[in-house]
């Protein structure tokens, strides 16, 4: 399935407010497309996307259709503590794919 | 009922307004095309995180070290790393290949090794592996100045690739010169026109949502003046893109670029 690019700063401050950018590689096929025979290329799209921090869920979004290819996503949190980013995205065929990152914090 | 193309042609010769003699671009005036793009598009080329190229040469770099074939070899296996032995080497493409006694892409040399080394199938023109190949290929070369070899036997090859480049072609007849070298910074419709310079490819084009090669490019600007273009792979195309990177020698690699 589809491969990311995941920008997270390594080491931060307690309490900094930190950018994470998500690069997700998906062709995001609307399902209005025609081919060249006039049938609909059939909708393959990511519906939904999250990121916990340990356990805590700090982000969420859901996709459409409208959505470019290889959507890109960009999101803040607080560095609490030392700890693990999840990110997850979910497909048409409610196929899952997970991607870690840790985050060091001083 | 009057059909629109005409009037469309006259439209477009009206906005590019008459044609002065073809007059090379002076190396001091050279412009890659990411200067020709808004602020938001240069910075999601020039940051790793944003630019949707650097998935495709991920790909590559997995595909650099997949065995396949008969050969049951992966590019890896004779090659090594890529950071050491492919620096360098996409910015001196194309070049003259002595098995066949002419100029191939870059491209064209990895389906080579893919045939004779691998023992595989060639990867199909714009195929998602054959870019992801040339992407992350060409990222090793990236910041290096583009280096056509000096080598003799391109000689009458680059000539012809300069002859098509000032050649009148399509419908609304039209070479690539005088848009390229005596309408560049004028605007087609809301596009500005670029110097043409091939040193970002292949690149990620927002209008086409993924990757393509310098030919798809080639091969949209020659539809774009109602050219039949020509097929992929094609000797001309070789040849246009032998005297493209003439022009654009010692300018920096740029691969992969992002375009509008
Ligand atoms: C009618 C004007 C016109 C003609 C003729 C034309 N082009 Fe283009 N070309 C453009 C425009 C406009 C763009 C930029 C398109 C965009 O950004 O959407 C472009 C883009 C390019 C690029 C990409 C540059 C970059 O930075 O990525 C190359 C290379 C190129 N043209 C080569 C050629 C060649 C070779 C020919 C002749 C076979 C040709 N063009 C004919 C208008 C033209
Ligand atoms: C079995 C060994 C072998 C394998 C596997 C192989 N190559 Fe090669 N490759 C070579 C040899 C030998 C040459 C030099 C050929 C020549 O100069 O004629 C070469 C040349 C090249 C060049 C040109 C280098 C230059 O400096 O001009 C490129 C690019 C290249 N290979 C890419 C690839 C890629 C991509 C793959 C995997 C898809 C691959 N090769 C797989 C043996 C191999």
């Amino acid at each position: 399935m589809a491969r990311a690019l995941v920008n997270v700063p390594t080491k931060v401050k307690r309490g900094d407010v930190v950018e994470i950018k998500v690069l997700i590689s998906h062709p995001m096929e609307t399902g209005f497309r025609p081919d060249p025979n006039g049938k609909f290329y059939p909708r393959d799209i990511l519906k939904s996307f999250a990121c916990t921090y340990d356990s805590e869920h700090v982000f969420s979004a859901e996709l459409f259709p409208a959505v470019s290819a290889n959507p890109f996503l960009s999101f803040t949190v607080v560095a609490t503590q030392t700890g693990v980013l999840t990110f997850s995205w979910t497909d048409d065929k409610d196929q899952t794919q997970v991607q870690t990152a840790k985050i060091e914090v001083e | 009922m009057k059909s629109a193309a005409p009037v469309g042609a006259l439209a477009l010769i009206a906005a590019l307004g008459a044609f002065a003699a073809l007059a090379q671009i002076a190396e001091a005036d050279r412009k890659s095309g990411s200067a020709f793009m808004s602020a938001q598009t240069q910075q999601m080329q020039h940051d790793d995180g944003t630019n949707p190229g650097m998935l495709s040469a991920l790909d590559g770099e997995s595909l650099w070290k997949t065995k396949t074939g008969g050969a049951d070899k992966s590019c890896a296996d004779c090659h090594g790393e890529a950071q050491t032995s492919m620096k360098g080497v996409a910015a001196r493409f194309p070049a003259f290949n002595e098995a066949s006694q002419t100029p191939i892409d870059l491209q064209g040399r990895i389906n080579l090794c893919r045939q004779d080394q691998q023992k595989d199938t060639p990867l199909a023109p714009e195929s998602r592996d054959l870019l992801a190949l040339s992407t992350f290929i060409g990222l090793q070369s990236r910041g290096m100045p583009t280096a056509p070899p000096d080598d003799q036997r391109l000689t009458p090859f680059r000539e012809r690739g300069r002859a098509l480049w000032s050649q009148r072609m399509g419908q609304l007849n039209f070479s690539c010169a005088q848009c390229h070298e005596d309408n560049w910074g004028k605007h087609l419709g809301s596009a500005p026109i670029p110097q043409a310079h091939a040193n970002a490819y292949p690149i990620y084009r927002l209008e086409w949502q993924g990757m393509g090669s310098l030919q798809r490019r080639l091969r949209n600007c020659m539809s774009g003046v109602r050219a039949q273009a020509f097929p992929y792979g094609a000797q001309e195309f070789i040849e246009l893109e032998l005297y493209l990177a003439q022009r654009a020698r010692g300018m920096p690699v740029e691969t992969p670029g992002v375009r509008p």
